[in-house]
């Protein structure tokens, strides 16, 4: 960081303004030492265009509500500094890639939520509140799987990053397909089966080409590709086995 | 195209990918052997015609790359022109069949 610049001069913020139709809007933002990109976004909105719309919730990088696209980049805004990314004092936010956009820097994250869903990313209990917790081993190798994966926020940055999303509308994305494999390696859970066939196939796991956006990208340093590597693995394994049958 | 069949040419791209790896390691390997021995034409085909090993090495070697080229081409319709379904299916048997007629005959022209 150039100290020289914290706390003087001004920032060049170009800000997509509207739809999928915008464009983008020049604002002059005065820096700041230890300045994040959601501070920058902030200012405007409350200084200079109460009409500019965003998402932020937390601050704190727990919500995972204030992901935009940072100079090209996904990124979660309220943890990024802007010492890292601006390049000579310039920076462009937009909303996030790959989901339609509601207005400004807000994406419809609907649709990337509802992948969730349909690689059934909801916990499918086999025990009821009558029976004994379950002991679950933390050094055995499927919770330290679970465990790798396990922290994703679902800011939706790994979803924007990946190219494959970008070609196939129907591809799950990295974040539902973690997500999936947090619970495939969850020894409580009762939905295997119907849950490999969900992520199997080339709207799922199959359709990743390795690229690696996702784990370049995550905020929290999670790799779905290596998420999306172990459900090849097992919806194989599945297959050749002849349980948990596809549909 | 179910999600089983999904997975089974996912599968298929994957075994066919380590079995090119092999036959372009061992086939470059034998072009160099080749030249740098100073083999002629006749040499190598005589050597070919005496053999079983190497038609039949060529022979899996074709249809490897025809299945693999044929389902890395399905990919690519899908995803850069976006070009899904029967269609696109067929037309990527249209070229593992192609290929595959392509690399078989040159084999049998060589062996026979």
């Amino acid at each position: 960081m150039d100290s020289a610049q914290a706390g003087s001069g001004e920032l060049a913020v170009d800000v997509w303004r509207g739809g999928d139709d915008g464009r983008y809007q020049r604002f002059a933002v005065p820096r700041r030492a230890s300045q994040t990109v959601l501070d920058v976004v902030t200012h405007i909105q409350r200084f200079l265009d109460p009409t500019l719309s965003y998402r932020f919730a937390c601050r704190v990088g727990m919500c995972g509500s204030c992901a935009m696209t940072v100079n090209g980049k996904p990124r979660w805004t309220c943890r990024t500094h802007v010492d890292k990314v601006a390049r000579d004092g310039r920076l462009t936010l937009g909303p996030l890639a790959n989901m339609p956009v509601v207005r400004d820097l807000v994406a419809d994250m609907g649709g990337f939520f509802d992948k969730w869903a349909l690689a059934r990313g909801q916990f499918a209990p086999t025990a009821t509140r009558a029976d004994p917790f379950a002991v679950v081993d933390p050094a055995s190798a499927a919770r330290r799987e679970a465990d790798a994966a396990i922290e994703c926020i679902g800011c939706g940055v790994c979803y924007a990053a990946c190219d494959v999303v970008a070609w196939n509308p129907a591809y799950l994305g990295p974040a539902a397909l973690n997500r999936a494999w947090t619970l495939v390696n969850d020894v409580r859970d009762g939905a295997r089966g119907k849950r490999l066939a969900a992520v199997a196939g080339d709207a799922g796991c199959h359709a990743c080409h390795t690229l690696m956006s996702c784990t370049e990208l995550c905020p929290k340093a999670l790799s779905p590709t290596r998420s999306i590597a172990g459900l090849k693995r097992e919806s194989l394994r599945a297959l050749l086995s002849g349980k948990d049958a596809a549909p | 195209m179910s999600r089983r069949a999904e997975v089974a040419l996912w599968a298929a791209q994957r075994l066919t990918a380590a079995l090119l790896a092999a036959f372009v390691l061992v086939h470059l390997a034998t072009i160099v052997y080749a030249v740098r021995a100073g083999l002629s034409a006749a040499a190598i085909l005589a050597r070919v015609h005496s053999s079983l090993a190497w038609p039949a090495f060529y022979a899996l070697f074709a249809l490897a790359a025809a299945i693999h080229g044929a389902i890395g081409l399905r990919t690519v319709a899908a995803e850069w022109l976006s070009w899904r379904g029967r269609g696109a299916d067929a037309a990527a048997v249209g070229v593992a069949i192609a290929l595959a007629v392509a690399g078989l005959r040159a084999v049998v022209a060589v062996a026979a």
